[in-house]
């Protein structure tokens, strides 16, 4: 085998990668808050009383969890333009990260809320609290602490499928690898570094929130 | 290019599901195959190799799938080894799947109570045996429905193949888009395709929990 390995080649772009594991991380960022923010309110309305209501998020929640996330892309992306909606491929790559987030932190959210004990949010009520008061200072904290992380598991996985954005020319850490590995044709080395960059993204980001949660859940376990 | 009937590209759309079928299955099979086999190593008494099957778990759950795809399609031939998109999805998707399913498997063989092993090893029996009669078909009950699970999260990473070109469901939709221009009903059939493949071993996982949670009572 007369194939010669040269990482040196891939020193000189180091601002690219850079710019791409930007890119990721900031997707990941906005997607997380939004999603994470709409699977609170989901999960609300998903452990609520109104029927409808009900079914209605148990079916955007089924048809997230059972397609493709790259699908669910394409979607926003090609389809929704001949209805009129317009996206730049950032925003549709955000809009279908957080969208398919929200998916899955419902579920994961709904069942922290449910294994709060019911006499909690009584107690809470009991005291004369608003019902908006009870759910955000008493059964919400309960409930993220219960499911943490799951969360945590489900932020890392939106992450790493975030790679697919590339396919819609966002200029994230998967297309600076495709554009590199155009120029100079080391794609062994460029995706190799590239899937490492990934990895020890993917490592730092669950350790930071795992001991940032231990810090905001003081006083239970990890 | 309007002569593309919506029932044409339904009929189209559906020509292409048996190889998404087919590809989530070689993956399924073959994943199953060597993940059984990373349990048996990782399970085992030498902590290089329970060390080792760990590693290779956490490595494939870290890293996006695709970057693993582009390594195997792009990388490979560089490296004087030729992989069509058939053979690199096949291989990806199987080894992908492996070390889920030995994550999974794992876990289930660690839930069951350490005295099983105790007592099954009192009774004189070797290490294979062990897992063959009492372990592991008290693993394989807690194990079906996150299994069957797994499979749904398989079916949608198919999906990915379609960027290295294997012509399955999504890759088809969107040739069709380039040949029709209409992107929303045919992202849309393809969405509504495989929540029919994918809702219901939703649903199975699910109801095997259930049953599961029930006779553990």
């Amino acid at each position: 085998m007369g194939y010669e390995f040269d990482f040196g080649a891939l020193a000189q772009y180091l601002g690219l990668f850079l710019e791409g594991a930007a890119v990721t991380l900031g997707l990941t960022v906005v997607s997380s808050f939004f999603g994470i923010g709409l699977g609170i309110w989901g999960a609300a309305v998903a452990c609520g009383k109104r029927d409808w209501a009900r079914k209605l998020i148990a079916a955007y929640v089924e048809l997230i969890r059972n397609t493709p996330f790259i699908v669910q892309m394409f979607f926003l992306f090609f389809a929704l333009p001949s209805l009129g909606y317009r996206f730049s491929a950032l925003q549709a790559a955000a809009l279908a990260m957080t969208l398919n987030l929200a998916a899955y932190a419902i579920e994961i959210l709904r069942a922290g809320m449910q294994a709060v004990p019911a006499g909690q949010s009584e107690a809470g009520r009991g005291m004369g609290m608003r019902p908006l008061l009870v759910f955000g200072l008493i059964v919400l904290p309960q409930a993220l602490a219960n499911v943490y992380p799951a969360l945590v598991g489900q932020i890392t996985i939106t992450m790493l499928e975030s790679a697919v954005v590339s396919q819609i020319a966002v200029v994230d850490l998967t297309h600076v690898a495709d554009f590199i590995q155009s120029r100079n044709f080391r794609s062994f080395e460029t995706y190799l570094v590239v899937t490492l960059i990934y990895l020890v993204l993917a490592v730092l980001m669950r350790r930071m929130l795992v001991l940032g949660g231990s810090k905001l859940f003081l006083g239970r376990d990890p | 290019m309007n002569d593309f009937t919506n029932w044409d590209i339904l009929r189209n759309l559906l020509l292409a599901v048996p190889w998404t079928v087919l590809l989530s299955a070689i993956a399924f099979a073959g994943g199953g195959i060597v993940g059984l086999i990373l349990l048996v190593i990782g399970i085992g008494r030498r902590k290089w190799a329970r060390r080792a099957v760990d590693l290779y778990v956490e490595l494939f759950q870290s890293t996006p799938l695709l970057m693993q795809l582009f390594l195997v399609y792009f990388g490979l031939p560089m490296l004087g080894v030729d992989v069509s998109a058939w053979l690199a999805a096949s291989v990806c998707l199987t080894a992908y799947s492996s070390a889920f399913l030995t994550g999974i498997w794992r876990g289930c063989v660690d839930a069951v109570p350490k005295g099983q092993w105790d007592g099954s090893a009192s009774l004189g029996l070797s290490y294979l045996a062990q897992l063959r009669l009492v372990i592991l078909p008290q693993a394989a009950r807690m194990a079906i429905p996150p299994t069957v699970g797994f499979l749904v999260q398989l079916v949608k990473s198919t999906a990915l193949a379609s960027i290295v070109g294997y012509h399955e469901l999504t890759k088809t939709a969107q040739i069709l888009t380039n040949a029709t221009f209409q992107p929303f009903i045919i992202f849309g059939l393809v969405a509504l395709i495989y929540f029919v493949l994918c809702y219901p071993l939703t649903k199975l996982s699910r109801v095997l929990e259930v049953k599961l949670a029930r006779s553990d009572r």
